[in-house]
C-alpha cells in the first residue's frame, strides 16, 4: 500500500475528526449494546448451564399430595428415566426476632445421611445438618436477615413451634430466582428456602415413608412429553398436579426468559444504531469525495487504479469503524458488567462468571463493517468511476427548481433565508429524509426507554391496587372449612375477610390445552375481584361457567359463549365442560375464575376455603402479624405493601440504570445525526454563508440558514419519532409477552415530552458546537477560490 | 467633492507560521464621491488586500480608514457587519450567487436587510436581466451570473461598490457587458466605485487609475476622459 495515501487517509480522518468521531460514537453505541447483551447473555447462559450440570438440576418436577415411597420405584422403571429423587416439601410461617411481619419458609427435605442426588445445593457457609433439628438456609434469605451458622430460628411446623439451629447457608440451582407465593419478584426478607432433614420433616408434617415432590433426570434422547404423560397417569391417584419439564420450572423459566429478552435486545437495538451509522458514513463519505473530487482525478491521472483509490477511502471508513468498535467494546464490557451485577440481586448464582465476549466483538465488528462499508459504497463507487478529466473540473452547481416551493401558496411570503433552507431540503430529499429518520429514531428510542417506567408503574398499580384490594392474603396449608373465615375475622385489626380457593386444572379447547389453575371466588368479591383492566370494571362471578383472562382465552382460541373442558387436577379430579361467560384483561398469569361454590361442588367438598383475603386496620397491623405467626394452618402470607415495595425497589433501581444507559445512547444518536447534518451543510455551503456575511448578514442570520435545516428536520422528526416510539414499544412489549406476565403498553404524555426535550437539547448542543464554526468562516479566502 | 473613503498609512502584515508577508506597506488613498477608480497591479501586489480593508472585510495592522470622516479602524465585528450591510456593495470574480435562490431572490436577499433598497426587479432591469429573474444560477451563463451579482450589489443603493476582478472569469465580450453595467450604476446612481483588475485595458473607463506594486501605490493616472466600456477590447 502506498504510504503517502495512508498518510492522506490519516490526515483526512483528522480533518473530519468531529464528524468521524460523532459517527464512531453512534457505531460505538450499537456495538456497546451488542457486547453488553451478548456478554450478559453469555454470563447467564454459561453460568446457569454449568450450575445445572454440576449440581444435577432435574429435568422434570412433579408436585403431588402424598405418595408412598415405593411409588418412586415405579417411576424409576419408566423408560427414559435416569434418576429419581423424592422429597418432602412444606411451607411454614417463621417467627424471626426483630422482624414483625410473618415470613414464609419453604422447607425442602435433605436425604438422610447423604447429599441429594438431584438439585444439589451448594454449601456457602457452615456445614450440612448433623442433628435432626438443624437446617441450612438459602443464602439470600440468610443475608436479608443477617443469619449466620449457629443462629437459631423459630418455625411453626404443622401447628408446632420448633426452634431450629442454622448449620449452614447454601444456594441451589432450583432457586436461582426464588419466588414466594403470589409474588412478582423475589422478596428475600419474607420468603426463604430452608433445607432440613427428611426425618424431621416427615415427622413434623406427617409424611412418614411418603413424599410430596419428585425430581427426575432423563436419559439422553428421551422424549420428555411422553414421560410427562406417563408420570401424570402414574401419579394421578396420589394427588399429582401434573409433571412439569425443566423449561416450566419457575426459577429456570425466569432465567430463560431473561435470556430471551437479552436476545431480543441484541437483535433490535444494534440494528437501529448501525443503520443510522451506515447513513452517517454515507453522508460523510459523499461530502469528503465531493471536496476531494479533483484530487481523485489527479490520482487517477497519475495512474492510481480505481481499486487503489477505492481502498484508500475504505481505509478511512475502517478507521472510523475501529474507533467505534474500540469505544463500543469497552463501553459494552462495562455496561455488561453493570448489568450482570444488577442481575446478582435477583438471580443468585454461586459464581456468575462475567467477561466481555470476544464473539460479541467479532459479531459487532462484522456488523459495523458491513453497515459502514455499505453506507460508503455508493459514494466511493461513483467517485472512482469519474473520468479523471471530468473529476478535475469543479462540479456543476447543483440545479434547483421552484416547483417544490411553488406548490405552497405561503411560499411567496417566505424570506430568502427560509427559501434557502427549504430548497436545500427539497434539493437533497433522500438525505433530508434520512436525517429526519435518524432524529426520529433517536426520539423513538427515548420514548421506548422512558415508557418502561410508565408501563411498569401502570402494571404495578393495576395488579396491586385495582385488581387486588386486600391488604394481605393468607394461604392455608390445606383447604379448611368455612370456620376458618370466622377465625381470621376475629383476629385483631381484621375489618373484612373473603374466601378463595385455587386448584390446579387443565383447561382445553379442541386440541389446545393449558395447564394452570382455577380460582374460586364468591359471587361479588370485594377484596379479590374479577377485575377487567380493559373496562376498569369488576365482574360478577358467574354461578356457572368460567371467566378467562384474555391471554388464556387467546391461547385456547375461545371467546365469550364458547365452551371449554376443565379437568381439575386435585381431589377426585373431576372433568367438566364450562361456558366461557366473559374474558378480562390482566397482566399477570392466565387466570380462570369460577364460583367457589361451583368449584367445591365439582370436588364434592362443600364450603372449603384455601385462601383468605383480608382487609386490615393499619393501627392493629403489628398485633395481627403476631397472631398470624401463631396460627399453624397458615402456610403462606402475602402482604401487598411488601410486594409493592419489593416491586418498586427492584424495578426502580434496575430501571434507573436501564434508562440512563439507553437514554444516553439514544441521545448520542440524536447528537450524531444533528451534528453531522449541520457539519455537512456548513461544509457544502461555507462559501455561500461567507458570501452572505460579506453582504452584511449577521452571524445570527447566517446561523439561521445553517441550522434552520437541521432544526426544521428535527421539529418534523419529533411527532414522527413519537409515533415510531409507540410502535417500537409495542413491538418490545409483545416480544416480552409471556404466560407469566405481559407488559402493558402505557406511555405517559410526560415521557413523550421528556423524549422530545432530550432530542431538542442534543440538537441545540450540536448546533452550538457547529455554530462556533461560523465565527471561523474566512470571509476573504472563500471568495477568492472556487471550491 | 467630498471623500467617501479615506485611507491613511494602511499597513497589513500577515504572519503565517514563520513567514511574514507585508501585503500593504503604508497606503494612502482617497475615494471621492461618485468617482470610478480602477486598481491595477500584478498578483500579490496587495490590491485585493486593500479592497478587503476598504470594504470592511479585513482590518489593517496599522494606519487608519475613514468612512465619511468617521474612523473604522477600531470598529468591532458587528460594526463592520453593519458598515457592509448599509454602505458597501461587493462584486466578486466568481459571482458567489446562492445556488438555491433565483436571480431575483438573490437580489431580494439583500433588499430584505437593507435600509433604503430599490426594487429587486429594477436592479435586474439595470443590468438588462429583467427577463431572467426567475432563473437559478445553474441556468445562467457566467456573464449573466456576474450581472446578477452586480444587481445584488447595487440594489441597496450603496455609497460604495467594490468589484474584485469582476471580469476575471469571463471572455472579453461578456466582460464588456459586465463593465457596462458597472459604469451605468456609477453614472446613474453616483455610486463611488472601485474595480480591481490586472487587465490594464479596463483602466480606460476609470476617472483615476492606481497602479499597485509590492504593497504600495506606485503610480496614479488621471484620465482626462473616460472611455465607454464598449470601446474597450482585449
Amino acid at each position: 500500500m502506498m504510504r503517502t495515501l495512508q498518510t492522506k487517509a490519516m490526515r483526512d480522518l483528522w480533518h473530519f475528526r468531529g464528524q468521524s468521531f460523532a459517527i464512531a460514537l453512534v457505531m460505538a453505541s450499537g456495538t456497546a449494546v451488542l457486547v453488553m447483551a451478548l456478554s450478559t447473555l453469555g454470563a447467564l447462559r454459561d453460568s446457569s448451564a454449568a450450575y445445572y450440570r454440576q449440581q444435577h438440576f432435574a429435568d422434570v418436577f412433579v408436585y403431588l399430595k402424598r405418595a408412598p415411597e415405593r411409588v418412586a420405584e415405579r417411576v424409576r422403571q419408566l423408560p427414559g428415566v435416569l434418576g429419581v429423587e423424592t422429597r418432602v416439601v412444606h411451607a411454614a410461617t417463621l417467627d424471626i426476632d426483630g422482624f414483625s411481619e410473618p415470613a414464609i419458609g419453604q422447607f425442602v427435605s435433605l436425604p438422610a445421611r447423604a447429599r441429594p442426588q438431584l438439585n444439589q445445593p451448594v454449601l456457602r457457609q457452615g456445614r450440612w445438618p448433623a442433628a435432626v433439628d438443624e437446617i441450612v438456609l438459602n443464602e439470600p434469605f440468610a443475608e436479608a436477615h443477617g443469619f449466620l451458622p449457629g443462629d437459631r430460628i423459630v418455625a411453626i411446623l404443622n401447628g408446632h413451634r420448633r426452634e431450629l439451629g442454622v448449620s449452614g447457608i447454601a444456594l441451589s440451582p432450583e432457586y436461582i430466582y426464588s419466588l414466594g407465593p403470589g409474588a412478582l419478584l423475589p422478596d428475600d426478607e419474607r420468603f426463604g428456602i430452608i433445607w432440613a432433614s427428611r426425618a424431621m420433616l416427615e415427622a413434623a408434617v406427617d409424611m412418614k415413608g411418603a413424599f410430596n415432590e419428585l425430581s427426575l433426570t432423563l436419559q439422553a434422547g428421551a422424549r420428555p412429553e411422553l414421560i410427562l404423560e406417563r408420570l401424570d397417569d402414574l401419579l394421578e391417584p396420589y394427588g399429582g398436579t401434573g409433571a412439569i419439564a425443566r423449561a416450566d420450572q419457575i426459577s429456570n423459566w425466569f432465567v430463560m426468559n431473561e435470556l430471551d429478552q437479552l436476545t431480543t435486545m441484541a437483535r433490535l437495538l444494534p440494528t437501529i444504531f448501525l443503520g443510522i451509522a451506515a447513513f452517517l458514513t454515507h453522508t460523510l463519505l459523499s461530502r469528503m469525495l465531493t471536496i476531494e473530487r479533483s484530487q481523485i482525478g489527479l490520482l487517477k491521472a497519475f495512474g492510481y487504479s480505481k481499486l487503489e483509490i477505492g481502498w484508500h477511502y475504505t481505509t478511512i471508513v475502517l478507521g472510523i469503524v475501529v474507533i467505534g468498535l474500540l469505544i463500543g467494546f469497552l463501553l459494552g464490557a462495562w455496561l455488561g458488567w453493570l448489568q450482570t451485577n444488577m442481575y446478582t440481586d435477583v438471580f443468585r448464582f454461586p459464581v456468575l462468571i462475567y467477561y466481555p465476549r470476544v464473539e460479541a466483538l467479532a459479531l459487532a465488528s462484522a456488523a459495523t463493517c458491513i453497515a459502514a462499508l455499505s453506507g460508503a459504497w455508493s459514494s466511493v463507487r461513483a467517485a472512482v468511476n469519474l473520468p479523471p478529466a471530468q473529476a478535475m473540473q469543479p462540479p456543476a452547481p447543483p440545479s434547483f427548481h421552484k416547483s417544490v416551493l411553488a406548490r405552497f401558496a405561503w411560499g411567496r411570503w417566505l424570506d430568502q433565508p427560509s427559501r434557502i433552507v427549504l430548497r436545500n431540503i427539497a434539493r437533497w430529499p433522500v438525505r433530508a429524509a434520512l436525517t429526519l429518520c435518524g432524529m426520529a429514531a433517536s426520539v423513538s428510542l427515548l420514548v421506548l426507554t422512558l415508557q418502561w417506567s410508565d408501563s411498569l408503574e401502570y402494571l404495578s398499580r393495576s395488579h396491586f391496587y385495582d385488581a387486588q384490594r386486600q391488604h394481605l392474603m393468607l394461604g392455608m396449608a390445606e383447604p379448611r372449612n368455612r370456620e376458618v373465615l370466622e377465625t381470621v375475622a376475629n383476629l385483631p385489626g381484621v375489618m373484612s375477610v373473603e374466601p378463595m380457593r385455587i386448584v390446579s386444572a387443565e383447561l382445553a379447547s379442541g386440541h389446545i390445552k393449558h395447564r394452570g389453575s382455577l380460582m374460586g371466588l364468591v359471587s361479588q368479591p370485594q377484596l379479590q375481584p374479577i377485575y377487567d383492566d380493559a373496562t376498569k370494571r369488576d365482574l360478577v362471578t358467574p354461578s356457572d361457567g368460567v371467566v378467562l383472562g384474555s391471554f388464556l382465552a387467546a391461547k385456547l382460541g375461545v371467546s365469550s359463549g364458547d365452551r371449554i373442558w376443565v379437568e381439575i387436577l386435585e381431589g377426585r379430579q373431576p372433568r367438566v365442560e364450562l361456558t366461557v361467560v366473559d374474558t378480562v384483561e390482566t397482566y399477570l398469569g392466565m387466570p380462570a375464575y369460577v364460583h367457589i361454590d361451583r368449584l367445591n361442588g365439582l370436588l364434592k367438598d362443600p364450603g372449603l376455603v384455601e385462601y383468605v383475603s383480608v382487609l386490615v386496620d393499619e393501627a392493629e397491623q403489628q398485633a395481627l402479624y403476631e397472631k398470624i405467626k401463631e396460627i399453624p394452618t397458615i402456610a403462606a402470607v402475602m402482604l401487598r405493601d411488601a410486594a409493592v415495595a419489593s416491586f418498586d425497589d427492584t424495578m426502580k433501581e434496575n430501571l434507573m440504570v436501564f434508562v440512563t444507559i439507553f437514554g444516553g445512547l439514544a441521545c448520542v444518536m440524536g447528537f450524531g445525526v444533528a451534528y453531522n447534518s449541520a457539519r455537512i451543510t456548513l461544509s457544502e455551503r461555507g462559501r455561500e454563508l461567507a458570501t452572505l456575511r460579506v453582504l452584511g448578514f449577521t452571524r445570527g442570520e447566517i446561523g439561521y440558514i445553517l441550522l434552520g435545516e437541521v432544526a426544521l428536520l428535527t421539529v418534523v422528526s419529533l411527532p414522527l419519532g413519537c409515533v415510531l416510539g409507540l410502535g417500537l414499544s409495542n413491538l418490545m412489549a409483545s416480544a416480552f409477552n409471556t404466560e407469566l406476565f405481559r407488559i402493558p403498553l402505557k406511555i405517559a404524555p410526560s415521557s413523550y415530552a421528556l423524549a422530545v426535550t432530550y432530542v431538542l437539547l442534543v440538537t441545540a448542543l450540536s448546533a452550538a458546537v457547529v455554530r462556533r464554526r461560523i465565527h471561523r468562516l474566512n470571509l476573504i479566502e472563500v471568495l477568492k477560490t472556487r471550491e | 467633492m467630498m471623500a467617501t473613503l479615506e485611507a491613511r498609512g494602511l499597513t497589513k502584515v500577515y504572519v503565517t507560521g514563520e513567514v511574514t508577508v507585508h501585503a500593504l506597506r503604508g497606503v494612502d488613498l482617497t475615494l471621492e464621491e461618485g468617482e470610478l477608480m480602477v486598481l491595477l497591479g500584478p498578483s500579490g501586489s496587495g490590491k485585493s488586500t486593500l479592497l478587503n480593508i476598504l470594504g470592511g472585510l479585513d482590518t489593517p495592522s496599522d494606519g487608519e480608514l475613514l468612512f465619511r470622516g468617521a474612523s473604522l479602524t477600531a470598529a468591532s465585528d458587528a460594526e463592520l457587519t453593519r458598515f457592509r450591510r448599509e454602505h458597501v456593495g461587493f462584486v466578486f470574480q466568481f459571482y458567489n450567487l446562492i445556488p438555491s435562490l433565483t436571480a431575483l431572490e438573490n437580489v431580494a436577499l439583500v433588499t430584505e436587510v437593507a435600509k433604503r433598497p430599490m426594487a429587486p426587479e429594477d436592479a435586474l432591469e439595470m443590468v438588462q436581466l429583467g427577463d431572467r429573474s426567475g432563473h437559478f444560477p445553474a441556468q445562467l451563463s457566467g456573464g449573466e451570473q456576474q450581472r446578477v451579482a452586480i444587481a445584488r450589489a447595487i440594489v441597496k443603493q450603496p455609497e460604495i461598490l467594490l468589484c474584485d476582478e469582476p471580469t476575471g472569469a469571463l471572455d472579453s465580450e461578456t466582460g464588456v457587458l459586465v463593465l457596462q453595467a458597472i459604469a451605468e450604476v456609477n453614472r446613474n446612481l453616483g455610486t463611488t466605485t472601485a474595480v480591481i483588475t490586472h487587465n490594464t485595458v479596463i483602466g480606460g473607463m476609470a476617472d483615476r487609475v492606481l497602479y499597485m506594486a509590492n504593497g504600495q501605490i506606485a503610480r496614479c493616472d488621471v484620465n482626462a476622459e473616460r472611455l465607454a466600456p464598449a470601446e474597450l477590447a482585449w
